[in-house]
């Protein structure tokens, strides 16, 4: 097993630096939703009531910066062509990438929109506090919280049939889909 | 025609003598906010969290004269919590706590009007929260009345009371020193 040594993308592989912002966001994602789930139904007097939050929403908005880094990185970088050949999996895969994205960021967005809704700023562990935008503090948490949890279990959702794909195309197109997000060299390179 | 009308001037005039003084009808100004209800409850033992219900409406009628015929009715929309903390006032606002879903407006009615002398009064009713009707009592001061600089006239008290909250069927998971919520109410009508 052969892995790829180059940072940046090519047109038919993903550079280490896109393999590794995908699994992290991919681990982010798997683990921010049953924190989430698991913090409200915390009750007040649990040791964690405070802890969890302040955990989630510091890991959300490093995910934040991680996903701008991600963006940019997308557009410097060629996009690897897609390994599937019938229009309605090229169009499925790209809608369902494009859906990706736009699902991570309205969870992300929302999750700043409920917490800064009366103006607080998010303090990311104890490193640096995100401030809220007071134009956009508007005590919107109960709109926001709705838009947070259904877009995250939705996200969710996607990410497991965004996992299934992949794992169509390995098994049963045997294609190297799966192989080169995990940095294993095809035998064409 | 002129004896008839004459006439009817007197039964008219016989009419408004015979009727008790009626008690003037008053709007809760919450429009201009010139009312709140105002509440504390214990946090830890240790203080108090203070908030409010923003939004509300009511209607009194009142009568210095015959204060023994007041009313009082206000329904509070429990949405409107506001406890100056989005992420906690979304969680008191959860089946976990006010469940302000199933039960959205809190009301209260009056049944009687206590007059004490010098302006106190015990107002009592009942409190409709969270589905369950209760009986309660709110020591009442009134405040004054008279002319406003815009052609009205108003009348204003202020009240206070703790609630129980267990009598509601409310039981947080706060502490013992949390099933007490103490109200704050001022309450400014104009007169219809």
């Amino acid at each position: 097993m052969k892995f790829i040594r180059h940072a940046g993308n090519t047109p038919s592989a993903y550079g280490w630096v896109s393999i590794l912002l995908h699994w992290v966001v991919a681990l982010a994602v798997i683990g921010l939703y049953p924190l989430g789930l698991y913090i409200v139904s915390l009750s007040y007097y649990d040791p964690g009531y405070r802890l969890y939050p302040d955990i989630h929403r510091s890991l959300g908005i490093l995910l934040a910066m991680l996903l701008v880094i991600r963006l940019v990185w997308k557009l410097l970088n060629p996009s690897p062509v897609l390994l599937v050949h019938s229009t309605w999996e090229r169009l499925s895969a790209k809608a369902g990438h494009l859906l990706l994205y736009l699902l991570l960021g309205l969870v992300l967005f929302s999750g700043y929109m409920l917490s800064t809704a009366d103006g607080r700023s998010i303090q990311v562990f104890d490193w640096f506090s995100v401030p809220a935008i007071p134009a956009l503090a508007n005590r919107q948490e109960e709109l926001a919280g709705t838009v947070h949890f259904y877009a995250a279990t939705g996200l969710v959702v996607l990410a497991g049939v965004h996992a299934l794909a992949a794992l169509k195309h390995h098994f049963i197109d045997q294609n190297a889909t799966l192989r080169r997000m995990l940095g294993m060299t095809t035998e064409k390179d | 025609m002129k004896l008839k009308s004459a006439f009817a001037g007197l039964a008219l005039a016989t009419a408004f003598a015979a009727t008790p003084v009626m008690a003037a009808d008053y709007v809760i100004d919450t429009e201009g906010a010139h009312a709140s209800i105002n509440f504390k409850i214990d946090h830890l033992g240790v203080s108090y969290v203070v908030g409010r219900f923003n939004e509300f409406t009511g209607t009194f009628s009142y009568d210095e004269k015959n204060p023994a015929a007041s009313k009082v009715e206000v329904t509070i929309k429990m949405a409107s919590i506001d406890s100056n903390h989005a992420e906690r006032d979304r969680h008191v606002r959860s089946n976990d706590f006010l469940d302000v879903r199933r039960y959205a407006e809190a009301r209260f009615v009056s049944t009687a009007y206590e007059d004490l002398g010098d302006g106190k009064a015990n107002l009592k009713g009942n409190l409709t929260l969270m589905g369950q009707t209760r009986p309660i009592v709110i020591p009442v001061q009134k405040v004054g009345e008279g002319q406003d600089p815009w052609g009205g006239y108003r009348a204003g008290f202020t009240g206070t009371t703790a609630l129980n909250l267990p009598d509601f069927g409310a039981n947080f998971n706060l502490g013992p020193a949390a099933e007490t919520v103490y109200l704050d109410l001022v309450v400014e009508g104009i007169r219809k």
